[in-house]
């Protein structure tokens, strides 16, 4: 019975759609990335560089919208190092990733320090708060689910389906497709096979930046040191989760949130008996089991991890 | 028009000039940083030495850093050599330094020339099972191991909280979660006497020898090496790619596993949840930078502990953050990429439309 009257509370489904924003964001990133045929292994240390600097903008002055460009920004930069060691370099996307993973927690956790030398509790700023929107606030139900998130939630479900019309409603979305499948055909249209790939990591690493600005601001209005825990790498399971599709990938963020705001839930249920790691450990182990079922069935993007280089067939 | 094509064989000079550029260029650049926190760069740098270089303990110290660092080089060398990605490490590592507590703590009596063996080989069998899971998943179900892997290394660090604060827990530990102390026969002895410095760095180089043989001599290694740059082609010389891949994986978990031993019954003497700062993952780069190469990983695991230790003298003296050495460890990571690239290729100017 109590499992039930979780399920059908307004409370339970608001944290799911809340908990799914940075992966959303996060997962339409790599997808972007992958679908141009570059796997970014960046993601990590890009949600880490998002939510410092997009915290540390407001902090020092900037308004939330200013501090979401920033994010964005430092985001796609971290891209373009991935981008540029990947694409022209053709070097091996796993390592670079990691590398970028590395110089962005690093980066963003030095400027930190240095920016705040040992204070005693992390500075807050005001972050995003919940939309309040006439009537359709107070609607019973659809109204916490849904017109009480914040602007970042639905600036999120926005981006799903801008994503989604831009990969496959225009030549733009077709010439990305196209050089993640087959670059040699994009490259003999006289389209230039470095030029989207890059294009395609730094946007998708802008994205990532977003979902790591939702964590300091809007989801909590401080950074910490190692806050990010492990989102990026459950975004890189989604994808492959969702096969590469905006829509499919909403939904893995979604059943991802709806999992974890069940198990915080659970674990009051029935804490006294089990350890709360196990609960803990849930989404991982999620992940991972997700991961093992779609696997075999996955239709990777044709020339994902494959370098390519002009001139050379 | 500007062509890169490949180089021929890059002689040994690039392959041993890289490195050491991608290196000295990385601390180099950790110039910036400092300027930018507003420090005096030039006393920064003598500060590190000193805290490398300044003292007999500081350099035992910096030995006792690279230690586990040479274990984890090595754990990525062998499962990179094989194309199979572990970043496993750091799961695989705690792992080790479970399967050493539960072994180590009082189970087995046994006089230290038994008990020593007994708990490495404990932790190695622990990290290989946390590699075999990934690569098993890997081979039968398809699963990318670099995501397995890496979100292994989440649930094995909760799994340990869970351990440490349930059944490992040290009774006598004031609520601490921390584990029972490792039994006296049962520690690895030091190398000189009050210095940190322990027998677990004479294993270590003895597991980079033995690993330089197993992969340039053996059939094995030759195996291994052909799985990692060609599967297909391997396949078809009728080399078992899924048997070398699992093979792969058990040396490079096992050697994860043991890094964790040689930390908590070398160094520590009980385990916490803080036993590795992130060794598993700094194993990536110490194993990069030494060109995937066993004997290379000895001396770039002496490097990155350099840095770690001498940014930490650093960061006490003049208060920049420690956070330093992570910013140097990734752009070495990122400058030895770009520099192996410089040694594969060349960059070469055609005639517009000419061959």
């Amino acid at each position: 019975m109590d499992i039930l009257q979780i399920l059908i509370s307004d409370s339970f489904w608001a944290a799911a759609l809340r908990i799914a924003t940075p992966l959303i964001f996060g997962v339409l990133g790599a997808l972007i990335c992958e679908k141009s045929g570059v796997l970014n292994l960046g993601i990590e240390g890009i949600f880490a560089a998002g939510a410092m600097a997009g915290w540390m903008a407001v902090w020092l002055g900037a308004g939330l919208w200013g501090g979401l460009l920033v994010a964005a920004l430092v985001g796609g930069f971290f891209g373009l190092i991935h981008a540029i060691l990947t694409v022209p370099l053709g070097l091996s996307q796993h390592v670079s990733g990691l590398g970028v993973t590395m110089l962005a927690t690093s980066v963003s956790y030095f400027t930190y320090r240095t920016a705040l030398p040992q204070v005693s509790s992390p500075p807050k700023i005001v972050p995003f708060q919940p939309l309040d929107i006439p009537v359709l606030s107070d609607l019973p139900f659809v109204g916490p689910v849904l017109f009480q998130q914040t602007a970042m939630t639905w600036l999120a479900l926005v981006m799903v389906a801008l994503v989604w019309w831009v990969l496959n409603r225009t030549p733009l979305g077709l010439a990305i497709r196209a050089v993640g499948d087959n670059p040699d055909a994009v490259d003999a249209q006289g389209l230039s096979v470095y030029g989207l790939r890059i294009g395609a990591v730094v946007a998708g690493s802008a994205l990532m930046a977003l979902g790591g600005a939702f964590l300091t601001m809007s989801a909590f209005d401080s950074f910490f040191f190692g806050m990010v825990n492990g989102r990026g790498w459950i975004c890189i399971a989604l994808v492959i989760f969702a096969s590469w599709r905006p829509g499919k990938a909403l939904l893995g963020a979604l059943l991802f949130g709806a999992f974890d705001a069940f198990q915080v839930r659970l674990q009051t249920e029935v804490g006294a008996f089990v350890p709360s790691q196990i609960f803990l450990m849930a989404p991982y182990v999620l992940s991972i089991f997700a991961l093992v079922i779609v696997a075999r069935r996955a239709e990777y993007p044709g020339a994902l991890l494959k370098p390519w280089f002009k001139g050379q067939r | 028009m500007i062509r890169i094509e490949p180089r021929d064989a890059p002689s040994r000079w690039w392959t041993i000039g890289v490195p050491v550029a991608s290196a000295l260029i990385a601390l180099l650049l950790a110039a910036i940083p400092l300027m930018a926190a507003g420090a005096n760069v030039f006393e920064a740098y003598a500060q590190m030495a000193k805290g490398i270089f300044g003292s007999k303990f500081a350099f035992t110290e910096m030995l006792t850093r690279a230690t586990p660092l040479i274990f984890t080089g090595l754990a990525a060398t062998m499962a990179f050599r094989a194309k199979l990605w572990n970043i496993g490490a750091e799961g695989q590592l705690y792992l080790g330094a479970m399967a050493a507590v539960v072994v180590g703590t009082g189970l087995i009596d046994a006089p230290s020339i038994i008990l020593i063996p007994i708990i490495l080989l404990a932790g190695a069998a622990a990290g290989a099972a946390g590699m075999a899971g990934p690569t098993y998943l890997k081979t039968r179900f398809g699963a990318d191991e670099v995501v397995t892997t890496l979100l292994l290394n989440f649930i094995i660090l909760i799994f340990l909280q869970m351990m440490l604060e349930g059944p490992l827990k040290d009774p006598m530990g004031m609520g601490w979660p921390q584990s029972e102390p490792i039994v006296d026969n049962a520690i690895l002895p030091q190398l000189m006497p009050r210095m940190r410095i322990h027998s677990g760095l004479i294993i270590a180089l003895v597991a980079a020898g033995v690993a330089h043989v197993m992969l340039s001599k053996s059939v094995w290694g030759f195996k291994l090496r052909a799985v990692g740059e060609n599967a297909a082609a391997a396949l078809h010389a009728g080399i078992g790619v899924k048997r070398t891949m699992m093979s792969a994986a058990i040396v490079s978990g096992g050697l994860a596993g043991i890094a964790g031993v040689s930390e908590v019954a070398g160094l520590r003497g009980y385990l916490t949840t803080d036993l590795s700062p992130g060794f598993g993952y700094t194993g990536i780069v110490v194993a990069m930078l030494a060109g995937l190469s066993p004997i290379g990983v000895v001396i770039s695991a002496i490097f990155i502990a350099s840095v770690f230790v001498g940014a930490d003298t650093m960061s006490r003296a003049m208060g920049v953050s420690s956070y330093l050495a992570d910013l140097v460890v990734a752009l070495s990571l990122i400058c030895v990429l770009i520099g192996g690239f410089i040694a594969r290729y060349r960059i070469t100017r055609t005639n517009k439309g000419g061959q």
